[in-house]
């Protein structure tokens, strides 16, 4: 066991965990922040879906000891205007079915829209593509998507 | 009524909930079978000392290329090298699961990128591969589909190798840490034949011997 600290949405968390932990379980376990879902474990669905530096990572596949520095942005910690246009959407849209998936879904889309403010069908299909939606909800997501981004222009 | 209701919909909820995750089980499982099935023993590379009884300079450089080739044509180095914007994945090289593109600098996609998943380095516990130069090779350096004697008219090229001279080729090839994952892939993946010490002497040997390809 070694000694970590993370820093999560802009808090410092001191834990105790074994360096190759996937970081999904430091952030659901030893923190506490259970937003962040698991799926799968290898990487093949999104749920876990979290920030590190400000880019989407699958918190499943990632040892916890390989964060360092860098900050960490959950479910919990979104506040970005491209994150608070994407969850307007959300709720607009009634996106969510069951809602097992959400939370990756909305930090995918959030990213998306940080990188690219007017994306297109392929843009999202590309990159939600990798956040698996059991209830097949794409199609809402989608939508929801375009009408975060257009709620961006202003 | 609101009672039955409830019942109804909590053994829809639990029904629901118990194939999706025998759909996460099933794609857990066949992810890890699919690799499993098609692990095979580390081959070896023969040396390049093996080759010096060829004394024709262009018959010994063919042949030593087609010894390297064992590696180039592993699937440690072609599903990196697809033909298509989408890598393959596994021994058997099946389509990237889930679908990943190359985007620019072979990066993946806005959103999507390969550190997404991929990070510095093998990450067992999930079975994801890593390495801090993770990404796909250029659309000029597609590989799958070719001939060795295609790829190998390729890889001198230096429109089609990253502007490489054949030195620099040698040194990539024996020297590369993305290279030099081939052979330490992790669990359930089989590594490149023989060592990047041996294919990188190899190609230096090749490079020697006049640096001709094979046929076809």
């Amino acid at each position: 066991m070694t000694q970590l600290t993370l820093k999560i949405n802009g808090q410092s968390h001191s834990i105790d965990a074994d360096p190759d932990m996937p970081l999904l379980w430091a952030i659901r376990e030893s923190v506490g922040l259970t937003g962040t879902k698991y799926g799968c474990g290898v990487a093949q669905c999104g749920a876990c879906t979290v920030f590190v530096g400000g880019l989407p990572v699958r918190s499943c596949s990632m040892p916890v000891s390989a964060v360092g520095a860098d900050e960490i942005t959950t479910i919990e910690g979104l506040k970005s205007k491209e994150a608070l246009a994407v969850q307007k959407a959300w709720v607009k849209l009634d996106v969510p079915q069951c809602g097992y998936c959400q939370s990756g879904q909305i930090m995918s889309a959030t990213s998306l829209l940080e990188i690219n403010a007017k994306p297109t069908d392929r843009d999202i299909d590309l990159a939600m593509n990798g956040n698996i939606c059991r209830c097949a909800t794409y199609v809402r997501i989608r939508a929801a998507i375009h009408d975060a981004a257009k709620s961006l222009e202003g | 009524m609101m009672g039955s209701f409830s019942l109804k919909s909590a053994m829809l909820a639990v029904a629901a909930g118990a194939f999706a995750t025998g759909i996460l089980v099933f794609a857990h499982g066949s992810l890890l079978s699919d690799a499993d099935a098609a692990i095979q023993p580390a081959l070896k590379l023969q040396p390049v000392t093996s080759f010096d009884k060829i004394k024709n300079k262009q018959q010994r450089a063919v042949a030593l290329f087609q010894e390297a080739g064992k590696v180039i044509q592993s699937p440690r180095c072609m599903n990196c090298h697809p033909a298509t914007e989408r890598p393959t994945q596994t021994d058997r090289m099946r389509p990237h699961q889930p679908l990943v593109v190359r985007g620019e600098g072979g990066l993946g996609a806005p959103g999507m990128m390969c550190t997404t998943c991929h990070r510095e380095a093998n990450f067992d516990a999930a079975g994801v591969p890593g390495n801090p130069k993770w990404h796909l090779a250029p659309e000029e350096m597609a590989w799958q589909g070719k001939s060795l004697g295609q790829i190998c008219e390729q890889i001198k090229d230096r429109k089609r190798n990253g502007d490489l001279t054949l030195a620099a080729l040698v040194k990539h090839m024996a020297e590369d840490d993305l290279v030099g994952w081939a052979w330490s892939p992790g669990p359930n993946r089989t590594p490149a034949p023989g060592t990047q010490k041996e294919f990188g002497a190899l190609i230096k040997a090749w490079v020697d011997a006049g640096a001709s390809c094979p046929k076809g």
